[in-house]
């Protein structure tokens, strides 16, 4: 009677996971692993996870990829590094995600490229602007969709030398970004422009600005021109102490990521007029690629897209693409079909760079002003990421060789 | 920029005086609050922000009507109304429960409060108005000032003036003052202590809320307030002198002025060395605070701490028995089923309980010192990651893991000597905020020393050994580490060492009259505590592969302290059950809803209010009356 029950009990667990086995590698979808701080910056990772489920059904109602249909699995990674390596761990282990793709803040991206690097996953980072996550810690596993803090400077840098002016006040966020930003607008500028050119630097720190000091500080140092990279409340707090005291009066203003629909959207019709920006005037691009996009979104959502939908559902479009050329899930011969890839973006056709991993996705670069109470951008112009990158041989010393 | 002119100094000041008058007033509910209740309201910074999120609605729905203004009201007023509720419907259940669990329960609501601002709001920042009537500048000495900054820089001391006549001269600013000063007492003179503490918390609230609103031209209302505000606001509370309004006052405008100055300075080079000063208001106020604590240990205006009296033993502190026979048997029995663990799990719960062994590791340090020690810390992450960062900064210079890991309690030790050599001659809150202070200290060092910390990026690539890269490996090996450090703490709480120390938490006045040094055995104390947060901060780094500064900064030392209370302060396995607890909870539900951080805050707030002595506490409990 014992060994009865006992031999039954052992069948049903035999059955059990029998089936679970049976589901597990009989699985239909292919999962996408995300993970993204989505509680941290949800000004831009909201519009992002609606391009993401955008992207998802489009490839989905075409039929999938490689005949099997694309589902995204997504954590929050609390907006720190040490979060976002258990749910990766996760991401690959309990789920088994095919690769990693996300995360917002460069130290968490970087954590997560050095995991991907450890376990040997394709991590596909969708908005760190670090520079080192694809130079100085750059991987084999590791590709990066966004225009770099690099490129983006590099793109308003000519915008700079153009305005020859001598004395620049530069204020950023004392972080990674605005440190990288800095640096490379000052070794950028002085390297076209020639003469003695003064550089006047205000840090501050994220999400805290003094605003009044800040700006009182730069109206007295009297600069020529200015160079920011603040963005989000810390721009806002900006721009209206500086209209206040009177900071922008004759004076040009270059703003990195200050055309994001995230960050001037909400100044409305206080935003700023005249200011070089990288952003992205959305209204205003008819591009065959993008007005599909932006019809699609707007039918969908009932809402314009943000700079942060565009980067979702490029994101979900590249890893879709790697997965078609590769023919696989492997991540070996995902890695492969990765490097040097092509794709269509909302932006236009990119490529994943073979040499350093770093997409050619660019940005628009454009002028500020105000139409209908509204912050917009005006005489932009699309700068291909190709044409902001430095020399492959300058890349290839900053990329370790292995 | 390093000279300054005479008009640029005086722009610098009126703006700096602007700055500290706002602070001012979200400073003084909370020392208010504090003074009557002696509850460390974690939850101001969000009442503060919904003070401006209510704000811009109302303008909104006031447009063309009182506008801006009756906005401002309305928005006080409704905070206040909120934080009457939170009192009542929360806090009321907690006053019997042992001190700091009011703490993790007003945590709790910040975990709501931002979810549901979100959620309500959404996630875009919202500018506000400009204030009808103040939205152009004046000038002063050739430069524009906003005509908005007199109006703040008015407000403050109209605030103290408004505040000082309710106290020195309505009867309910009597009560307040009574209870302020001895709270027994009053209560024993026939002050009704609810209503008192409601009135207050709704007076607190309001001010927060006042502040919020009035923020609403000059920042947009976004979800970063809340902790964006809390931290200053605790310093100048503190700095003022706990309880004190004019103390804040005064506290607010050194801040205030601090930072502008340092602004103001820009980069400054003393011979060779550049200084940049504007990097420095990342860490301004918590230097300030460091250096005031340590000169003057009760800040500016606070009274001076009466020689601590005897505590009453109260019931929760007779839950340490050492452990029995029984008990061993319990843990040897649990460690064993803990090393079998991965024969039968996935890979990824050992990623889970490996998180669990550190972080219970971690905050049985904590609650050595808070528990056994009786001194309360809310930076004990700096040692956790003084710890990691060396095991981190040791690999990186080339040392085995081993060595690298023996690195970690030894600088976590001398860190610990050294801010605790300042924070043992202070006591109860005022020892919390300096170790609050240090913790901040060393975060921004960390943040900002590039070559060598990583800055902001932090350091990657601090992976095990080999033989150790595999999940169940490490997690044996953790489980080993932690085991060892967990037995090698709890032999230390009950060796002679243990005793004295508990000494000096019940009474330091007999402790010192049987020849105990109260001071030598508490820094000791600390020392423990930080070496043993350290290991467990090495071995996280490896476990993670890299760090970033927010393995010292400030949430990771209120996870601790949630852990400890969750568990119980003074229950043997308390941390561990925390640790788990905090863990897995994290884990499920931010897999099983959007609203993740507003559900680990509506379990925290159940569990403070079911289990006051902590799940540790509760599970003791069941197992005497079970005896019985």
């Amino acid at each position: 009677m014992k060994s009865l029950v006992t031999q039954s009990v052992v069948a049903g667990c035999a059955l059990l996971l029998g089936l679970l086995v049976a589901q597990g590698s009989d699985a239909q979808t292919i999962k996408l692993g995300e993970l993204n701080s989505y509680k941290q910056f949800p000004a831009f990772l909201e519009p992002y996870r609606k391009g993401m489920d955008l992207a998802i059904d489009e490839i989905n109602a075409a039929g999938g990829v490689l005949g099997r249909p694309l589902e995204i699995v997504s954590r929050d990674d609390n907006g720190n590094a040490g979060d976002a390596v258990r749910v990766a761990e996760e991401l690959i282990t309990r789920e088994k995600s095919v690769l990693l793709m996300g995360t917002f803040a460069s130290n968490v991206g970087l954590a997560v490229a050095d995991l991907a690097k450890q376990r040997k996953v394709l991590f596909l980072a969708a908005e760190p602007l670090t520079d080192k996550i694809v130079w100085e810690n750059g991987n084999r596993y590791t590709f990066r969709l966004r225009a770099s803090t690099y490129m983006q400077t590099a793109m308003l840098v000519p915008e700079a030398v153009r305005l020859k002016k001598k004395r620049w006040a530069i204020v950023y966020p004392n972080y990674e970004y605005g440190q990288a930003a800095t640096a490379t607008f000052k070794q950028q500028l002085s390297a076209s422009q020639s003469g003695g050119i003064e550089f006047i630097e205000q840090a501050v720190t994220l999400g805290k600005i003094e605003a009044g000091p800040v700006v009182q500080a730069l109206v007295d140092a009297k600069p020529d021109a200015i160079f920011s990279s603040l963005f989000g409340p810390d721009l806002a707090r900006f721009v209206r102490e500086g209209q206040l005291r009177g900071l922008f009066k004759d004076r040009p203003v270059l703003n990195l990521l200050g055309g994001e629909p995230e960050y001037l959207d909400p100044l409305k019709d206080e935003a700023p007029e005249g200011w070089y920006v990288t952003g992205y005037p959305w209204y205003a691009i008819d591009t065959p690629a993008h007005k599909r996009f932006r019809d699609a979104y707007q039918a969908k959502y009932k809402d314009y897209p943000r700079l942060g939908s565009v980067v979702g559902y490029s994101t979900v479009r590249a890893a879709a693409a790697a997965l078609q050329k590769a023919g696989s899930t492997d991540t070996e011969r995902l890695v492969g079909a990765m490097s040097g890839l092509t794709f269509e973006s909302p932006f236009g056709r990119i490529m994943f760079r073979a040499i350093d991993h770093q997409s050619t996705m660019g940005a628009y670069v454009g002028r500020t002003a105000v139409r209908d109470g509204k912050g917009v951008m005006v005489d932009w112009h699309y700068n291909d990421g190709k044409d902001f990158l430095p020399t492959d041989d300058l890349v290839r010393r900053l990329r370790p060789m292995r | 920029m390093s000279t300054l002119s005479a008009g640029s100094l005086l722009a610098q000041l009126l703006t700096g005086l602007a700055d500290a008058s706002s602070l001012f007033v979200v400073a003084a509910g909370l020392t208010l609050i504090f003074g009557v209740t002696r509850i460390v309201n974690f939850a101001h910074g969000s009442l503060y922000m919904l003070g401006a999120y209510i704000a811009y609605s109302a303008t909104h729905a006031f447009r063309g009507g009182v506008g801006f203004w009756g906005a401002v009201v309305v928005a006080a007023l409704a905070t206040g109304l909120f934080g009457a509720a939170i009192e009542r419907l929360l806090l009321k259940r907690l006053y019997g429960a042992p001190e700091l669990l009011q703490l993790m329960a007003t945590f709790g609501v910040v975990l709501i409060v931002r979810d549901a601002t979100l959620s309500l709001w959404g996630a875009e920042d919202l500018l506000g108005p400009r204030a009808p009537g103040l939205k152009g500048a004046i000038e002063v000495m050739g430069r524009a000032i906003p005509a908005y900054d007199f109006f703040l820089l008015a407000l403050g001391p109209v605030v103290l003036l408004a505040l000082w006549l309710v106290l020195a001269r309505t009867r309910f600013g009597m009560l307040v003052r009574a209870a302020t000063e001895n709270r027994v007492v009053a209560g024993a003179l026939g002050v009704d202590e609810r209503a008192l503490f409601t009135a207050v918390f709704a007076l607190g609230a309001t001010l927060a809320g006042l502040a919020g609103a009035l923020q609403l031209p000059r920042e947009p209302a976004n979800l970063g307030m809340d902790l964006g505000i809390i931290a200053e606001a605790f310093v100048v509370t503190v700095v003022g002198g706990l309880g004190s309004i004019p103390g804040a006052f005064i506290a607010a405008l050194v801040i205030g002025l601090t930072k502008a100055l340092c602004v103001a300075l820009g980069t400054v080079a003393i011979g060779s060395f550049e200084i940049a000063f504007p990097k420095l208001t990342l860490v301004a106020e918590f230097v300030v605070m460091a250096i005031v604590l340590s000169v003057r240990p009760q800040g500016f205006l606070g009274a001076p701490p009466a020689m601590a009296p005897t505590t009453a033993v109260p019931d929760q502190r007779r839950l340490i028995v050492p452990p029995g026979q029984r008990a061993l048997l319990g843990a040897a029995i649990a460690l064993l089923l803990a090393a079998l663990l991965p024969l039968i799990s996935d890979e990824y719960t050992l990623v889970l309980a490996t998180d669990v062994l550190v972080f219970a590791l971690f905050a049985s340090s904590l609650q050595f010192l808070m528990g056994t020690g009786g001194m309360a810390s809310f930076g004990h992450a700096a040692y956790f990651g003084l710890g990691a960062y060396a095991a981190a900064i040791a690999v990186k210079a080339g040392w085995p893991m081993l060595g690298a890991l023996a690195a970690s309690p030894v600088i976590a030790l001398v860190g610990a000597l050294v801010f605790g050599w300042f924070c043992v001659r202070l006591s109860g809150v005022y020892l919390a905020m300096l170790t609050l202070a240090f913790a901040q200290i060393v975060w921004s060092i960390v943040f900002q020393w590039n070559d060598v910390t990583g800055g902001s990026n932090g350091l990657v690539g601090v992976w095990p050994a080999a033989a150790l890269a595999a999940k169940p490996a490490y997690y044996w090996f953790a489980l080993g580490c932690a085991g060892l450090a967990l037995v090698a703490l709890g032999w230390l709480g009950q060796s002679a060492f243990g005793y004295s120390l508990r000494g000096t938490r019940d009474s330091p006045l007999r402790a010192e009259a049987i020849g105990i040094d109260v001071r030598a055995t508490q820094w000791r104390a600390f020392a423990f505590a930080g070496a043993f947060a350290g290991f467990a901060g090495g071995l996280y780094a490896f476990s993670k592969g890299s760090i970033a500064p927010e393995t010292l900064a400030l949430p990771r030392s209120v996870d601790a302290l949630v852990m400890v209370l969750l568990g119980g302060l003074n229950a043997l396995a308390g941390p561990l059950l925390g640790a788990a607890a905090f863990t897995w909870l994290q884990d499920t539900l931010a897999r099983a809803t959007e609203y993740w951080r507003a559900g680990v805050g509506v379990v925290i707030l159940v569990l403070a209010i079911a289990f006051p002595m902590g799940i540790g506490g509760a599970v003791h409990r069941l197992l005497a009356t079970w005896r019985r």
